[in-house]
């Protein structure tokens, strides 16, 4: 089905609302929730956010929020934000943009003062809920900028997982072994290019479907760093699998900036070079010539072709450098946040990275928020359960994964990927 | 690319001359071209006419460095060269204009025309801005109004085929391949993709046109060269007639019109009112349209590809969601049918791309042919199907159809197009019809099956079926209209009797109303020239050899 053309005098084709009910219907099922949670049940009393980490030279006092009218404030809204969206899908209009957005902000401030306000403890540091995010987020965004360098040229890696995994497994034992942290990051990169190779030559080269290597890809390298977990690194972990860790740098003046210095501004050199990343894949990709040449390669690689651009180099040279950056993500698990390997430890972040990727709309920057998100969920969990809330823990755990499903199914709507993704290119 | 600036250094502008020699090119066992020469003068205008699948795109594609020839060799200006991709090609002043056009459509203008050879400043930071100058100021010379910030999916085909030509012109393409750049022109796009040519000519760029339609090479040709089945069979010049041409690029004498009776048109039985489409992305790409076929009559649905006809017919046949007005077979409502109901009301349909919508390439013929009735008597009792009667059927259809196939159990996609088209023909008009629509029922085919199938949709009409035809040539839609119904956005812009001349058609095609379009002076057209003929042929031994292949395809 071809979009009409447009007139040669430029008039529009007249668009007519093809109408989706799945948005309202997502924010009504919530919309329940909030009433009958966050509202018929608060918990009564007050909730209270710490706003300021220990080292903030400028100190903010706690934040106590009243549950009962919040919960309620909370769960009218986002039940007449459901309202409102049926009646604009009903009358053919489409809703606002930044709807979802407000939506999605009530609703989690709605739920935080309800579910701390009920917990044993009810004051929570929001500040080191949020910068928790952002540490748990850094392995989520190299992953998706992986992701987002392959798919751009129009090779879809599924084996995020995979490099993320190997990645980690060639952080702990090098620097381990030469007791050096940056040697250890520096392994991280080379396994995640290993990794992306045998993807790029399948793909490329050999025109295996693409899926299928990724996922094969990411099984081998699960079954590998399983088995020489058991075999080598556990039987002598002390020379194997004690990686030193990366210290936290602290930006002077900027970490002290009330709320946003502590979430930003007390890194590792990982987390710097995750937003260097972000930055350089986005300014590449839209504003030099690297990435004109690249996305033409995603969108129409015999254009591209026709035009002297060498498709299946900048295909395989950009899934090495997808490799580089998610390897690198993976050194975060073993020099940061844990300082050993573990069989999986990745748990399957790969494929969140892959959902934020596509929630982030093959995007760098949108990525980057969308990790975020994810990265809150998972972080929410592990500081809830921790509070002592009366929600299951096995609800808990299943949160990020929701809020993926929610997000990626039913707010992102139709996001377009490179038109080439996932077809190999063989020439003539 | 500093090598392409010494290179033009070195060469005079405008007088570059280019020389194929012996080119051969095989795929496999398949010989796309056959020791090819062609010599194409500086400022000239070569034509290469042939039928589709001859050998043309292939030969252009090595020329173009998109291909390397097995045998022969390339000369620019005298100096034997070696492509080894486009980028070469390209470097030596070669441009090639391809019939799908090589243009991402989420790129603007500049962005389009930059990719490959872009402007930067200082780390590799693109520098559009002196891109849109170039664009500007090629649009302005030639006239193309080009707006280098547009999007070009947003743009109008004829638009996107100048951001082609100007991605050549930037790159001082000093010969520029045209591929079959009329396909997807109203006729008064081509008339100004005529002048273009000759404005380019004028400036000294040489221009490979390649065509079938022997109306445009005519127009604008210096020279022809007849190429078929990969062979060059003859030169001739401008001035040969339209029949000479014909029978030169198709092997035997042809006869270019269809032998038929007058209409008899009778009753009035399938009616549509007021029909709306709305496409999944919200574009109302059927809007608003009534009309009437009548027992025994064809009507046409001509206009440019992508202004409602694909959605129209899909529509009659329940493959579209969003779907409102009636549409009404002998009284019979189709409207929120499904597919099945609607086969069962008695329609007979040719899909416009018949190897994804019409066939499943894997199966074989005997099981293609009773995809729409697989299921029932005789075919089928209860879950079993009864090989022996499908076979049968199937036998008895490659006979009746002329399919030239090894046997009722090869694979459909190993046929070649022609005869695919028959199988799909074979099906549909197995079942009595009260309706029969067919897409594009030609697109690709040589001209034996072309007039194949011409024939079995006028003899369908003689039966006394209405017939709807979409077509985007305007020379099917001649050949076979009783009625002509001119599509454009969506709407209908008329129905007018099926000898209306081309000019009226080609305007309404672009969306003016009939009235309006009738009443606009129309000069001597272009292309309408004739002359005594002079035509070389080189192979006139192998254009007999071929006399009693009728029908066959390449």
């Amino acid at each position: 089905m071809s979009a009409p053309v447009l007139s040669p005098q430029g008039q529009a084709p007249q668009l007519d609302t093809v109408r989706s009910w799945k948005t309202p219907i997502i924010y009504a099922i919530f919309a329940v929730v909030a009433l009958a949670g966050f509202a018929f049940n608060a918990p009564g009393g007050t909730a209270t956010f710490g706003i300021s980490a220990g080292r903030d030279v400028i100190q903010l006092a706690p934040v106590v929020v009243p549950t009962v009218p919040v919960g309620w404030a909370s769960a009218l809204i986002v039940t007449a934000i459901a309202v409102f969206s049926f009646l604009q899908i009903k009358g053919g209009r489409k809703d606002p943009r930044w709807l979802p957005i407000i939506y999605a902000v009530v609703f989690v401030i709605g739920f935080l003062v309800w579910v701390v306000g009920s917990a044993e403890r009810t004051d929570v540091s929001l500040v080191g809920l949020l910068a928790g995010s952002v540490t748990l987020a850094v392995p989520l965004i190299f992953g998706s900028l992986s992701g987002v360098l392959s798919e751009r040229v129009g090779v879809i890696n599924i084996a995020i997982e995979g490099q993320l995994l190997a990645g980690a497994f060639a952080a702990a034992v090098a620097a381990s072994i030469s007791g050096n942290v940056y040697a250890g990051m520096l392994a991280a990169t080379v396994a995640g290019v290993l990794v992306s190779v045998v993807l790029a030559v399948f793909s490329i080269k050999y025109l295996v479907n693409q899926i299928i290597v990724g996922v094969v890809l990411n099984v081998l390298v699960s079954g590998l760093t399983g088995f020489l977990f058991s075999t080598v690194l556990s039987r002598d972990s002390q020379t194997w699998n004690s990686p030193p860790s990366l210290p936290v740098i602290q930006i002077p003046v900027l970490e002290h900036i009330p709320i946003l210095g502590g979430i930003l501004f007390r890194q590792t050199i990982v987390g710097y070079l995750m937003y260097a990343a972000v930055i350089i894949v986005y300014i590449g990709l839209f504003h030099t010539k690297w990435g004109l040449r690249v996305r033409s390669v995603g969108e129409h690689p015999k254009a591209a072709d026709t035009l002297g651009i060498k498709v299946n180099f900048t295909r395989a040279r950009n899934v090495m450098l997808g490799g580089a950056v998610a390897g690198l993500g993976g050194s975060f698990y073993t020099l940061v946040s844990v300082s050993q390997f573990t069989t999986d430890m990745t748990a399957g972040q790969g494929y969140i990275a892959l959902a934020a990727m596509i929630f982030g709309r093959w995007n760098p920057v949108w990525a980057f928020f969308a990790a975020l998100l994810f990265g809150f969920a998972t972080n929410l969990r592990f500081v809830l359960s921790i509070l002592g809330t009366p929600v299951p823990g096995e609800f808990l755990a299943m949160l990020p994964y929701v809020v993926t499903i929610v997000a990626v199914a039913g707010l992102v709507g139709r996001s377009r990927p490179p038109a080439a993704n996932g077809t190999p290119y063989i020439k003539g | 690319m500093p090598a392409r600036l010494t290179h033009s250094k070195n060469r005079l502008v405008g007088v570059l001359k280019l020389e194929l020699e012996g080119i051969t090119k095989r795929f496999g066992s398949l010989v796309a071209n056959d020791h090819i020469d062609l010599v194409v003068e500086p400022g000239q205008i070569h034509s290469l006419l042939g039928e589709n699948g001859a050998g043309k795109s292939t030969l252009m594609n090595v020329l173009y460095g998109l291909y390397h020839p097995t045998e022969g060799r390339i000369l620019v200006d005298g100096k034997q060269v070696s492509f080894k991709g486009p980028g070469d090609a390209m470097a030596a002043g070669i441009g090639m204009v391809h019939q799908h056009f090589m243009l991402i459509p989420v790129f603007t203008v500049a962005e389009n025309v930059a990719l490959g050879n872009e402007a930067t400043r200082a780390g590799g930071m693109l520098d559009l801005e002196k891109t849109r100058r170039r664009i500007r100021e090629i649009s302005d010379r030639y006239g193309f109004h080009v707006d280098p910030d547009a999007l070009v999916e947003d743009l109008p085909v004829g638009v996107q085929q100048r951001v082609e030509i100007i991605k050549a012109l930037v790159r001082d393409a000093e010969v520029l391949i045209l591929d079959e750049p009329t396909a997807v022109l109203t006729p008064q796009e081509t008339d100004e993709l005529i002048d273009i040519m000759a404005q380019l000519k004028a400036n000294g760029t040489s221009i490979v046109f390649i065509s079938h339609k022997l109306r445009e090479v005519k127009a604008v040709s210096d020279v022809i060269t007849v190429i078929r089945r990969g062979k060059v069979v003859g030169t001739a010049e401008p001035s040969a007639s339209t029949t000479e041409l014909a029978s030169l690029m198709v092997g035997r004498s042809v006869s270019l019109n269809l032998e038929k009776e007058e209409a008899t048109p009778g009753e009035k039985t399938f009616q549509v009112r007021d029909l709306k489409v709305t496409a999944a992305n919200g574009y109302r790409v059927v809007n608003g349209v009534s009309f009437d076929v009548a027992r025994g009559e064809v009507l046409a649905v001509a206009g440019v590809q992508g202004n409602g006809q694909t959605e129209l017919t899909e529509a009659v046949l329940g493959l579209q969601d969003h779907v409102s007005g009636s549409i009404k077979l002998e009284g019979k409502e189709l409207v929120g049918r499904t597919v099945k109901q609607v086969l069962a009301a008695g329609v007979g349909f040719v899909p416009e791309d018949r190897t994804v919508d019409g066939l499943v390439g894997p199966f074989t013929i005997a099981e293609n042919m009773v995809l729409d009735m697989y299921d029932r008597a005789p075919y089928a009792t209860g879950l079993g199907m009864k090989p022996k009667v499908i076979a049968d059927h199937a036998r008895e259809k490659v006979n009746e159809f002329d399919v030239r196939t090894a046997g009722i159990d090869s694979a459909v996609g190993t046929l070649s197009g022609g005869n695919q088209q028959k199988v799909v023909l074979a099906r549909e008009l197995s079942r009595p019809l009260k309706l029969f629509i067919a897409s594009q029922p030609t697109r690709g085919l040589d001209v034996g099956s072309i007039e194949f199938v011409h024939k079995r949709i006028i003899t369908e009409r003689d039966n006394g079926t209405p017939v709807i035809i979409v077509s985007t040539e305007l020379d099917e839609v001649a050949e076979l209209a009783d009625r002509i119904a001119v599509m454009y956005q969506g709407k209908l812009m008329g129905i007018v009797p099926g000898g209306t001349s081309r000019d009226v058609l080609g305007l309404m095609m672009a969306g003016m109303s009939e009235e309006d379009a009738k009443a606009q002076p129309h000069s001597e057209h272009p292309m309408e020239t004739g002359g005594p003929a002079h035509i070389e042929e080189r192979d006139k031994a192998a254009r007999e050899g071929h006399t009693e292949e009728r029908g066959g395809d390449q």
